[in-house]
């Protein structure tokens, strides 16, 4: 077998201006221009993109979803951070 | 309902969570069979895309026009895409991209039969269209909702694109069926040859699929064969009797009881000798594939080579 696989690179586009650059997915190339040419022909076919991001797959740390209770827990108990847990009198208006 | 995670297998926490309709994504734990199934019928589904470029391609330089040349082309280069999203899906599964190619070139993967036929005349690409991308969406739209995240992102994206194939290839069969007497006669033949092939590509009968229930349960396949069958010939009669084409199946009958269309019986033999590999086509598209792939070798090793070329210049350069 070919032990010359072209790396794996992540593509993220920003679909258009004010947006911002979400995953679409994966693709195999041997450098960075050609990652990027080949994201153009394969995710925006149909002018999903006006800017394309593209990363090369290694390069990527991810969290582990086996410690991912654990991971955030810290926020899970903190209810006040959000403005619902506020008692707001009716009559109080613009809050 | 207070059972606490802990106290369920793994396999159990997994159901649970494909039962709360909870995507399941590529570095969660996943049961061996699920991850093998996974592969299997991606990797599978990307090789269909893959070689079903061919039938198409055979008719590039042979559009009749333009303008339906334009349209071809667009197409091909879509499921040119559509192999390469699933491609990229079923590597998050740890498999990798020359292992896939691999076992499709070597005749240890499967890709759909319907692509083992041959397209004869240009009414084959309105068939191809409407009646083979027509089954596809059938198949795929309700894989956008599967259980398995990168599959699931991957098949919204290839639905989003197939609906412009079959509207093409409809149009295809309206204008030679609104054409001359010898151009609705081909669309007609087209239909005689391609409908019960299209029958077949939704898989074996739920009697004599005995992964069904399994691939259900995961809800990696979300209706059976059968069903999805039957959608397809109550969908497709009647756009067939709008083109003023006969779908070539006497006991194509409508059933006032069941609000739906009776039909007849494909021709298992058949597909089965397809699947083991003796179709009419079999041979050659699998020789055009490793054909394309040995002859690439060179640009895909070249591509290396100048791309780490580069680097080393750069790295100087620093």
């Amino acid at each position: 077998m070919n032990q010359q696989e072209w790396p794996l690179w992540e593509v993220f586009i920003r679909s258009k201006q004010g947006l911002d650059h979400k995953h679409v997915g994966s693709l195999h190339a041997a450098d960075a221009a050609m990652a990027m040419q080949n994201a153009r022909d394969v995710y925006t076919r149909r002018l999903e993109g006006v800017s394309i991001w593209v990363v090369e797959s290694k390069h990527i740390h991810a969290s582990n979803p086996d410690e991912a209770a654990e991971f955030f827990d810290p926020a899970a108990d903190k209810v006040y951070r959000h403005p619902t847990f506020y008692d707001v009198p009716d009559s109080i208006k613009h809050m | 309902m207070e059972t606490l995670a802990q106290d369920l297998s793994p396999e159990e926490q997994f159901q649970a969570r494909i039962d709360a309709d909870i995507r399941i994504e590529p570095k969660d734990w996943m049961p061996e069979a699920y991850r093998k199934t996974l592969i299997r019928q991606i990797s599978q589904h990307a090789h269909s895309e893959l070689v079903g470029m061919l039938p198409e391609g055979n008719w590039i330089t042979r559009a009749p026009s333009l303008k339906r040349k334009s349209i071809l082309l667009a197409k091909v280069q879509d499921e040119a895409g559509h192999g390469l999203y699933l491609y990229s899906a079923a590597e998050t599964l740890g498999t990798s991209r020359d292992q896939m190619l691999a076992d499709l070139h070597s005749g240890k993967a499967k890709y759909s039969s319907i692509f083992n036929y041959p397209t004869l005349s240009w009414a084959d690409m309105g068939c191809v269209g409407w009646l083979v991308d027509g089954a596809a969406i059938l198949n795929q739209v309700p894989l956008c909702r599967t259980s398995y995240g990168p599959y699931a992102r991957a098949m919204v994206r290839v639905c989003k694109e197939e609906s412009f194939h079959q509207r093409q290839g409809f149009e295809i069969m309206q204008t030679l069926c609104e054409g001359a007497p010898v151009q609705k006669e081909m669309a007609q033949e087209a239909l005689n040859r391609w409908w019960w092939p299209t029958l077949m590509m939704f898989g074996p009968k739920d009697s004599e699929s005995p992964n069904t229930a399994q691939s259900m349960n995961w809800r990696i396949k979300r209706f059976t064969n059968d069903e999805l069958r039957q959608k397809f010939v109550d969908m497709m009669v009647p756009q067939a009797e709008f083109l003023g084409l006969t779908v070539p199946d006497p006991a194509v009958k409508w059933n006032e009881a069941r609000q739906a269309y009776d039909f007849g019986e494909v021709n298992w033999e058949e597909f089965w000798n397809v699947v083991k590999g003796n179709g009419l086509c079999n041979h050659e598209r699998l020789q055009a594939r490793v054909q394309a792939h040995e002859e690439g070798a060179w640009v895909r090793e070249a591509a290396l080579a100048h791309a780490a070329k580069r680097k080393a210049r750069e790295a100087v350069a620093v």
